[in-house]
Parts: C-alpha cells; sequence; structure tokens
C-alpha cells in the first residue's frame, strides 16, 4: 500500500529531478504557499522571544554536549529506561532495526500496527518490510495517512504532504475511503479522517513510533505531535515499539525547557505544540504492557567520527530551513530523493548513504546560508555542505579516472592561474580572445559551449572589458592623475 | 578608487593580487584555495586598511581563512591571518563601520533598488548599512525590493551545476526587481550583480546592474 520508497541509491541526481520538479506548478504553488505560511507564523513567534538567540545557543550546546558524550547517555538511557520496564534494543543498521521490528510485532501478535508519523521510519522503510511479513501498517498523523492512501512520498520533514493542496488530498479520499459526496473544507477532511482512523485506534493492539527525545536520566521517551494521534497511538495499544536514532538522546529532563521552546516554534511557528507526550516504562493498569525501544546507529557513529560534519546530528528535525531554503521552495522535497530533504536533507543523506550514492545533494545549495540563519541549534549547514563537497571531490579525483575529471581539471588550471600575475595578466589577454568568437558585435555572449552552457540558458554574459581595471589602474598612474 | 581618494584616502592596488579562493573553496577544491590564503596574505600584509568590493570574498576571508591556516599548522601564515583580518572590509562595511560615515557627498539622479547579498547578509552582518549609504545619496529614488533578502541563484558554481534551479531563483528576483520600476539595481557583491545582469539582459528589460561603489561614486560633474 505505501508508495515506492525514496531511495538515493536509485533516485535521479538532484539536477534531473528538480528539472522535473521545476516543470509541475502545482507542487510549486503548493510548497510555495505552504512554505510562505509556516515562515511566517515562525517569524511572529520567534520574533516575540528576546531571548531567541541565548535560546539557540543553549540548544546548540545541549546537542553538541550530547553528541561529545554519547556513549554514556545511549548507556544511561538504557540503564533508566530498563529499570522503568522497558526493553531496549540496539540495531546497526536499517537491517537489523526493521528485523528487530517486525520480530517484535509478530511476537505481539497482532498483524496490523497502527504508527505515529516518524521519519526515522521512513528512512529504514519499515511499512514496506512490514508489509512483506504480512503486517499492515496504519498511518495515523493525517499527513502520513494521505502519503500513505495516495501511494505517495514524504516531501517534508514536518508537514510529509506539504506538496499536496486540499483538493488534491480530497480527491485521494474520495477514491480511498470510498467517499464520494466528500467536501473539500478542512474539517471536511479532518472528518474524514477521523472516522477512517478513530475504528483502528480501538482495534489494533499494536503502535510503531519514532521519538522526538529520549531522555538519558529518566528512561522516558518525547513524542511532540499536533493531532492527538500520537497520544493515541501511546496510550491505546498493548505493546508500544518505538525506534530512535541513537543522536535522538539528551541528558537530563530539563533540557526539554530549551528544545520544547525552540522545537514547536521553529517547526510549526506555535508557541507550544497541541500534544506533548513523555513516556516512560510500563504502568500496570495504565497504557501498553510491553513497551520497546529500538536504538538505530544506521551510520551515526560514522557522522559522529567526522569532526567537521558532526554537527549534522544536533539536528531536532524542526524543517525550519526546509521551509527557509530558496531551492527547496522552487523543487520541494522529492528532488531530494531522500525522505531527508532540504538543506538538511542535502548534509544528512550523503553521510546516511555512503557519500558516493548521494553525491549531487551536496551541491543543491547556492550556500546562501538562509538554514543557518533559522536554524534553532545552530548547525552550520553551509559550512558541512562545502566540506561534504571536498569529500565528493576526493572521491572524484582519486585514482586514474580522478585524472580525466574535466571540472577537476580546470579547476586546477584556474588555480595555476591565480598563482601567478603573469598568467592572470596573460589568462585575461587570453579570455578576450577566446570569447571574441562567441560575443555578439554588442559585447554579449549569448551561448557558452559545454558545462557553462547552463548559464546562458536563461542568461547572457558581458563580454570581459576590453580595458580591465589593472589595466585603468595602471595607465592612470603613469597619467599621473 | 574614487570615493576612497575623494574622502581622502590614499589607495594602493598591489598588482600581484589575483583571487581569494571562494570558487575553489566552495566546490570543494580546498587543496588548491590554500596557495591563494598565502598570496593574499604576501600581497596585503602590513596594509592599514584592506576594502573588497565584494562581500563574498570578505565572507571567504573572514569564515574559512583562519580554519585553512589552522590546517596546515603553519604557525607564521595562522599568526599572519589573525593580524591581518580584523582590517579587512567589505567596501560599504569600512565606509560605515570602519569610517562612521553615511553621506560619502554623493549625487546620483537614479531611481535604484538594492539587493541585499546573502554573504553580506547572514556572514558579514552588514545590515542596513548599505541602505544608509544609499538614503545618503543625493537625488536618488531608493525603492525598497520585495524579498530583499532572498538569494538570486547565483551561488558561484551553483548556478551552473543546478542551472535550472538557479534560473528559477533568478525568474523570481527578477520579476521583484522589475516591479520596482527601477532604472538600476545595486548591491555590494559584483557576482550577484553578473547574475542579475545576465537576465536583465536577456529579456532586455533596460534594467541595468551597478555595484554599490558606482552610486558612491556619482557626482554632479560625471551625472549620466
Amino acid at each position: 500500500m505505501s508508495g515506492v520508497a525514496l531511495d538515493p541509491k536509485t533516485a535521479p541526481t538532484f539536477p534531473m529531478a528538480a528539472k522535473t520538479a521545476l516543470g509541475d506548478g502545482q507542487l510549486r504553488k503548493n510548497v510555495r504557499h505552504a512554505t510562505d505560511v509556516i515562515q511566517a507564523k515562525r517569524a511572529r513567534v520567534v520574533g516575540e522571544m528576546p531571548d531567541w538567540q541565548n535560546l539557540r545557543e543553549s540548544g546548540k550546546q545541549i546537542r553538541q554536549h550530547t553528541m561529545e558524550n554519547l556513549d554514556f547517555y545511549l548507556e544511561e538511557f538504557e540503564t533508566n529506561c530498563t529499570r522503568a520496564g522497558g526493553v531496549v534494543h540496539w540495531a546497526r543498521d536499517a537491517e537489523e532495526a526493521r528485523r528487530i521490528i517486525v520480530g517484535l510485532v509478530k511476537a505481539s501478535g497482532s498483524d496490523e500496527v497502527i504508527k505515529i508519523k516518524s521519519m526515522t521510519t521512513e528512512e529504514i522503510q519499515l511499512n514496506s518490510a512490514l508489509e512483506a511479513a504480512g503486517i499492515h501498517p496504519f498511518e495515523t498523523d493525517l499527513a502520513e495517512l494521505i502519503i500513505q492512501l495516495g501511494e505517495d512520498r514524504p516531501s517534508h520533514i514536518v508537514v510529509p504532504a506539504l506538496h499536496k493542496n486540499r483538493h488534491e488530498i480530497r480527491e485521494i479520499f474520495q477514491r480511498t475511503m470510498n467517499l464520494p459526496e466528500l467536501g473539500d473544507q478542512p474539517h471536511d477532511l479532518a472528518d474524514a479522517a477521523r472516522m477512517f482512523l478513530r475504528e483502528k485506534f480501538l482495534r489494533v493492539k499494536t503502535g510503531v513510533s519514532g521519538a522526538n527525545f529520549l531522555i538519558a536520566e529518566t528512561g522516558g521517551v518525547c513524542i511532540v505531535e499536533s493531532e492527538g494521534n500520537g497520544r493515541m497511538c501511546l496510550t491505546l495499544p498493548e505493546t508500544l515499539i518505538m525506534v530512535a536514532g541513537i543522536d535522538k538522546v539528551i541528558p537530563g529532563f530539563q533540557d526539554l525547557e530549551v528544545l520544547l521552546q525552540l522545537l514547536p516554534r521553529s517547526a510549526t511557528g506555535e508557541r507550544m505544540n497541541p500534544y506533548t507526550s513523555v513516556w516512560t516504562g510500563v504502568h500496570e493498569g495504565d497504557g501498553p504492557r510491553s513497551f520497546h525501544v529500538v536504538l538505530m546507529d544506521n551510520a551515526r557513529t560514522e557522522i559522529l567520527a567526522d569532526e567537521e560534519a558532526r554537527q549534522t546530528l544536533n539536528c531536532i528535525r524542526c524543517a525550519a530551513c526546509q521551509n527557509a531554503c530558496p531551492v527547496y521552495r522552487q523543487t520541494g522535497g522529492h528532488a531530494y530523493g531522500s525522505v531527508y530533504a532540504g538543506p538538511i536533507g542535502a548534509i544528512l543523506t550523503p553521510q546516511l548513504q555512503e557519500m558516493h550514492h548521494a553525491q549531487s545533494l551536496p551541491y543543491a545549495s547556492s550556500l546562501c546560508g538562509a538554514c543557518y540563519e533559522v536554524c534553532p541549534v545552530k548547525i552550520n549547514i553551509p559550512e558541512v555542505l562545502i566540506h561534504l563537497r571536498n569529500k565528493v571531490v576526493k572521491q572524484n579525483t582519486a585514482g586514474v579516472a580522478g585524472f580525466f575529471d574535466v571540472e577537476a581539471g580546470a579547476m586546477k588550471a584556474m588555480a595555476m592561474i591565480f598563482r601567478s600575475e603573469r598568467r592572470f595578466r596573460a589568462a585575461q589577454r587570453m579570455g578576450r580572445v577566446a570569447e571574441s568568437p562567441i560575443a555578439g558585435k554588442d559585447g554579449w555572449i549569448r551561448w557558452l559551449p559545454g558545462m557553462l552552457g547552463g548559464w546562458t540558458q536563461a542568461r547572457d554574459l558581458r563580454e570581459m572589458p576590453k580595458e580591465t581595471f589593472r589595466d585603468w589602474w595602471e595607465k592612470r598612474g603613469r597619467d599621473g592623475n | 578608487m574614487r570615493v576612497l581618494e575623494r574622502l581622502g584616502h590614499t589607495v594602493e592596488f598591489p598588482a600581484g593580487q589575483t583571487c581569494c579562493g571562494q570558487m575553489h573553496y566552495n566546490t570543494g577544491y580546498q587543496a588548491e584555495a590554500m596557495p591563494l590564503l598565502e598570496r593574499f596574505v604576501a600581497q596585503f600584509k602590513g596594509a592599514e586598511a584592506v576594502v573588497v568590493p565584494s562581500s563574498s570574498c570578505v565572507a571567504m576571508m573572514r569564515d574559512h581563512y583562519p580554519k585553512m591556516a589552522a590546517s596546515i599548522g603553519d604557525k607564521r601564515l595562522i599568526a599572519d591571518v589573525e593580524e591581518l583580518l580584523p582590517k579587512v572590509f567589505e567596501f560599504s562595511e569600512f565606509l560605515t563601520k570602519g569610517l562612521g560615515l553615511e553621506d560619502v557627498g554623493a549625487y546620483y539622479p537614479h531611481r535604484v533598488t538594492y539587493h541585499a547579498s546573502c554573504h553580506g547578509l547572514r556572514n558579514l552582518l552588514l545590515g542596513d548599512g548599505p541602505i544608509r549609504l544609499l538614503r545618503a545619496v543625493r537625488g536618488i529614488d531608493l525603492v525598497e525590493l520585495q524579498g530583499v533578502e532572498q538569494c538570486c541563484g547565483f551561488g558561484g558554481t551553483f548556478a551552473v551545476k543546478n542551472a535550472d534551479v538557479s534560473s528559477a531563483m533568478l525568474a523570481d528576483k527578477m520579476a521583484a526587481v522589475l516591479e520596482t520600476k527601477a532604472e538600476a539595481c545595486t548591491a555590494c557583491d559584483n557576482s550577484c550583480l553578473m547574475h542579475i545582469q545576465g537576465a536583465l539582459h536577456r529579456q532586455k528589460t533596460g534594467v541595468r546592474t551597478v555595484h554599490l561603489a558606482e552610486i558612491l561614486a556619482g557626482d554632479e560633474g560625471m551625472a549620466r
């Protein structure tokens, strides 16, 4: 029932996928509208906080400190979660996480699960694995439900169906819920989803969820949501299985004070999200009788080992960078070929999926810095992008094949020119000669060859001036004025 | 040059200067950028102030030079960079923060709109400095650009590697510029201006791009 999972191993490169997305006027309109609305809301609630920059710094410090002591806090979490009656499982990668979860669902005796929206389960393509094992997953978050019923893919971390407008959503619900008369007002759609889901909440005995924060001090798991579906999934099932990347841990309960101010304001532009649940272990006569947490690495320790990219793990998945990114706002999320789209996706995906599978993503940015400006934990995304670009270049220029890399050749030649005044002057003279056949009589270039052709598809280029600044300056010096 | 000389400064142009290395560094060719850092230091060492007419070049130096110098562990280079960087100013920054000026005695009788280049805005935190300089220009009709803080889509090699997305971003910037009915669009960064100019010319809009320095250099004698 789920759509084709986004897989950077098979997805087309970003420029190719972006070209397709740019041709979809409806999609671009939806993405533009939704990100405009969220950005305006965010700006309002951030603007009213006099200590916002201090909060960001605190958020950064908490996350940085956690990453520097990750082994300690993970073990503390395991100890405290176990003491409270939970069972902690460790998964090295997506494959192991899927195997553990499928096993736990089967052991719970259910062939259905209700799910809270979770990007981590998207990352490991859990729904396909469940279906392959004969288990039916029901997404209970409205947006995830739309994605699941529409056999679509999430395009945004917080608002996965951001690329759909309500007319398109009505069409999906009419078709899949067999409601030909359904209206397209927000309350019509919410009602339909409520009716559809309520019965599942009451019937299905097993819940699967991600996590926003794992609290080491208490062994509790924090879920932040807007619809109340999360609380249903946490309290109604007999078995609750939570899966989280090891980066989701935080040291203490008190750290939530900072993070729960930063997250909703950055994510949905709300002072506080409607439902915040912290679930700790098992309680007699209240909630699930069986509580499992699957702690998953899936390349996170490799990111941790890379000092310059480590800050990637500080992310609290608010998606403010996606809403602010002028590239994401043009293409939407699918072009990134990963469940993590936008600026954070451009740094996270290549690190989660060995670099060569997602080489074009670090270049899917103009380095304008809008992402860094809005990040609630101050991840310097442009800095990490540049670091990853360096890794791509090192990969592409390694060995014999690297010797023939056209871009690297051009870059090295230019660097050689810039290293010498004599060569620089000669290059300026040669440039004027070389461009003369392609420049128009009016001094403008309308066509460029090869890789540079991207420029002239929408832009002209002024030919180099007959007299450079250098010529002018030196002539002026000689003339003595 | 004209603005700085008009204000009574002596301007020198070290002939050996070439490129700050931003294009190489930001595209992933860090090793190739390193000699350009060394070259920059050698060329400008000892200057009282280094004024750069491009915000992204200054951002390259401030954000990356210290790290680059530290990465090769050359103590002398680290010390030189540390000493030189506080003297490096983006042009408008030199006027507003270095000299504390707003009115530089310019005259420019045209309708102009200002685009805030990303690196000037977010890396150098130029804020409204350039706007204050423009407001003090006599004869100017300064009109606000919608989405002034939105990237124009240049991004160095991004414009070539992701030409389609870059063009789409540029189209939005173009629409905003044309909306202002300005005769000219200005900025503190030549690379953005070259990008914007490329589309303004392709679409035969008749709108020019001018660097902020060209406006501030304007006087009654040379008014076009």
